[in-house]
């Protein structure tokens, strides 16, 4: 998994069987001192509750698909989670 | 596997419901003799590792959803080991 920023919303009209109504997001991969790093990626939203500026965590992959319901859905990156707390030493 | 050093974790209340029994660990890449790369990943901690500590990740699925025994767990990086030594 990596952080990542939600920075925007997208809105499929014609989505693949499954997908209907999960939320796809547009998230800004972030290094491990929160600054912006890569391309952005469309990541469909397992929590459902994420939002734009919000601090994510999310799972590429196959195994981005298992966090949604139903699984077997062609998706490759999704949110798993929305991050309250990153600890790590400022050294670092 | 790669080789990595716990540099801290990460948490939050809203979350996928198999991470809710299950530390995420910030895991900073590192070459075998303990240099950063600059990459990071978030893993899952499987054996109980700390900050600071040299680990292994395994960063593939079929082995983290073996290690978890569950067939369904969104899970690709995980703590695999703890390092003591590498030469």
């Amino acid at each position: 998994m990596l952080l990542g920023r939600v920075i925007g919303q997208v809105v499929p009209c014609i989505v693949t069987p499954g997908l209907e109504g999960v939320p796809m997001l547009l998230v800004q991969p972030l290094d491990k001192k929160l600054e912006p790093k890569g391309k952005v990626v469309v990541a469909a939203d397992s929590t459902r509750m994420a939002g734009p500026g919000e601090l994510v965590s999310y799972e590429g992959g196959r195994e981005a698909a298992l966090a949604l319901d139903p699984w077997f859905v062609p998706v490759d990156h999704a949110i798993i989670a929305i991050v309250d707390g990153v600890n790590v030493e400022p050294s670092k | 596997m790669i080789l990595g050093r716990v540099i801290g974790e990460i948490h939050g209340t809203i979350k996928h419901r198999w991470y809710e029994s299950h530390r995420m660990l910030v895991v900073e890449k590192t070459a075998p003799d303990g240099k950063p790369t600059g990459d990071y990943v978030i893993a899952v901690d499987a054996v109980g590792a700390g900050a600071d500590e040299r680990v292994i990740v395994n960063d593939e699925g079929n082995g983290a959803r073996q290690i978890f025994e569950s067939s369904d767990a969104p899970v690709r990086s995980v703590v695999v080991g703890i390092i003591d030594d590498v030469f």
